[in-house]
């Protein structure tokens, strides 16, 4: 077969497929059990930090706990 | 040693392009070496000065704000020239005496029309989010920007582009792809500034002190890497000389034609699009003092936006030499875009809920909001627009520059207006803006300025479809081009009108920021930003 239908069966298939299933799987992700905490902690995480970097002691792994 | 290493660099490039502007085969390419060549020598001159001075250390524990106050600067001094410009064609349109004779070749409304887009898409729209993704990405991720001066770089770097590429429009250096016109040299030059925007905006979000990289950082990203990629394939050409501005595309026919829509309509959607959301997901709940809406929806939103965006390009190409499908396919994707763009739109929106107040008492708080509007609005007519049927009445007319500039001055324009009055007094350690009644002004002005040109374009533009298609009984064609000219002028007076509005609401603002560094009492902290009343 030509290139270009090798191309255009591969897009219109497989690619397709993985792509719709990467999406399916990023909305899945978005609405997993637990993750309203670590979102909510995420969407307020802008109003810290406002004229400063954080010290450097803060380690990211411990303000998961907070 | 890296001083040694980088004066030498500086002088090699001042003699280079001495040499190149001497053997120059065009006054463009001449005047583009001339401007690297004093570019580089200034520079040189200045770093000369400077050796063996002891170096300040850089504080970490203080962000990276230098750069960021550069390019509110650059901001709104691109913007004004972008709309004096803007301005100043939409008279030329109305009234063609004003392609002056004596100017011919220089500032006719073909050589002016590139600088007037590139100045507001690429000066105004690109420093802002620059400027802004450098604010934002600090904050959200608590760290200093990354990679020192390369973020200064990266400012005076995207800044040359900008001169090069203005200059080279009006001396006529032009490779004639929308939104791409710059030619090879600069096309390589501003290839290096992105990858080092890049590479400090990635350095960044990697040495973050926040477990979380939060939505706007998406967004900004998503914008980044996706132009890089869109710039160097649509940019892919051979210069005819090393000494000349002309250049060959690799790509030729539709080839050419699809791959610079695939990066023309990606520049609108990631430039244009996800950039500025970027902002609107940092600014919005910021000035709103409350956190986004719903971070689920937003993250539903980045996702739905990058998987459907990239493939709607072939949309400007319908009825052409394009394939059928492929032009489906591209209408297709517009049509799905709607979800994701009105899904963001509410979530803009309904961050505001149970502060509904504050639109009473902040004028940049209605700023955000309206620009939230607009953008839900022109994402609402974009993919209509992109439907076949609607695409034959709708192409080739003045409707699609009515919904071009419903997008960039009403949702581009307006949260880049909201971001730098939020962001101002923030970098210069001000209380407050100087005055919150010039900002009602600027807001009205830039409203009404709006309205008029979109409106005054749709009439037209309907017109002037309905017009070019009528036939007679015998399928003779009943107008002849230029009567949709004459018939349209009244409605370009009234753009060119809206337009100046808009203008002069970019002065009084780039007047107010000024005023608010200059007049405004210095203040020690500033944690949250209260509208004076």
């Amino acid at each position: 077969m030509e290139q270009y239908s090798i191309l255009r069966q591969f897009a219109d298939s497989w690619m397709l497929i993985v792509l719709t299933l990467v999406f399916v799987g990023v909305i899945v992700w978005v609405f997993r059990p637990g993750s309203r905490k670590s979102q909510d902690q995420t969407a307020k995480s802008i109003f810290q930090n406002e004229d400063k970097p954080a010290p450097e002691e803060s380690d990211p792994s411990k303000e998961d706990q907070k | 040693m890296w001083d040694y290493f980088k004066l030498i660099a500086l002088a090699l490039i001042t003699l280079l392009a001495a040499i190149a502007a001497n053997y120059a085969r065009d006054p463009a390419y001449m005047v583009n070496a001339l401007t690297v060549m004093l570019a580089a020598g200034g520079v040189f001159l200045w770093s000369v000065r400077r050796v063996g001075e002891p170096k300040a250390a850089t504080p970490q524990n203080e962000y990276f704000d230098g750069v960021v106050r550069a390019g509110v600067i650059a901001t709104s001094l691109w913007g004004v020239v972008g709309f004096l410009v803007g301005v100043i064609i939409a008279f030329q349109l109305a009234f063609p005496v004003l392609n002056w004779e004596w100017a011919q070749g220089f500032t006719n409304f073909g050589r002016l029309r590139p600088l007037h887009t590139s100045a507001v898409i690429f000066a105004f729209g690109g420093n802002a989010l620059i400027a802004t993704s450098f604010y934002v990405v600090q904050r959200t991720s608590a760290a200093r920007l990354w990679g020192g001066n390369l973020g200064w770089f990266v400012f005076w770097g995207y800044q040359l582009f900008i001169v090069l590429a203005a200059t080279g429009y009006v001396l006529g250096a032009t490779q004639s792809k929308e939104y791409a016109e710059p030619e090879w040299y600069v096309d390589w030059w501003l290839t290096i500034v992105w990858l080092s925007y890049l590479a400090v905006f990635l350095g960044t979000i990697i040495k973050r002190r926040e477990p979380h990289i939060y939505v706007a950082n998406w967004f900004y990203l998503g914008f980044i890497i996706t132009v890089a990629m869109l710039h160097v394939f649509n940019n892919l050409s051979i210069p005819v000389s090393i000494f000349g501005s002309k250049s060959v595309q690799v790509f030729s026919g539709v080839q050419d034609a699809m791959v610079q829509w695939w990066y023309g309509h990606n520049a609108v959607g990631f430039f244009l699009t996800a950039g500025f959301l970027g902002m609107m997901y940092y600014f919005v709940p910021k000035q709103a003092e409350r956190p986004v809406y719903s971070y689920k929806l937003s993250i539903i939103h980045f996702w739905a936006l990058i998987f459907l965006y990239i493939w709607a390009g072939p949309h400007h190409l319908h009825y052409t030499a394009l394939p059928d499908w492929a032009a489906t396919l591209g209408m297709v994707f517009s049509i799905m875009l709607w979800m994701p763009s009105w899904g963001g739109m509410i979530n803009g929106l309904m961050t505001l809920s149970g502060a509904w107040d504050k639109l009473r008492t902040d004028p940049v708080i209605r700023m955000m909001v309206v620009s939230i509007g607009f953008y839900g609005m022109s994402t609402f007519e974009g993919p209509m627009m992109s439907i076949k049927a609607v695409n034959s009445l709708s192409h080739y007319t003045d409707w699609t520059i009515g919904h071009v500039h419903s997008g960039a001055l009403g949702w581009n324009g307006m949260i880049t207006f909201g971001a730098l009055y939020y962001m101002t007094p923030k970098l210069w350690n001000r209380a407050g803006l100087y005055s919150l009644k010039l900002v009602s002004w600027h807001f009205w002005l830039a409203t009404i300025g709006i309205v008029l040109y979109a409106s005054a374009m749709w009439v037209s533009g309907i017109m002037e479809g309905l017009m070019w298609r009528e036939v007679d009984s015998n399928g003779f064609l009943v107008n002849a081009f230029a009567d949709t000219v004459v018939a349209k002028h009244p409605m370009l007076v009234v753009r060119g009108i809206g337009g100046l509005m808009f203008l002069t609401g970019g002065i009084i603002m780039c007047y107010n920021l000024w005023m608010t560094v200059r007049a405004q009492p210095e203040q020690a902290s500033d944690n949250a930003f209260v509208p004076a009343e």
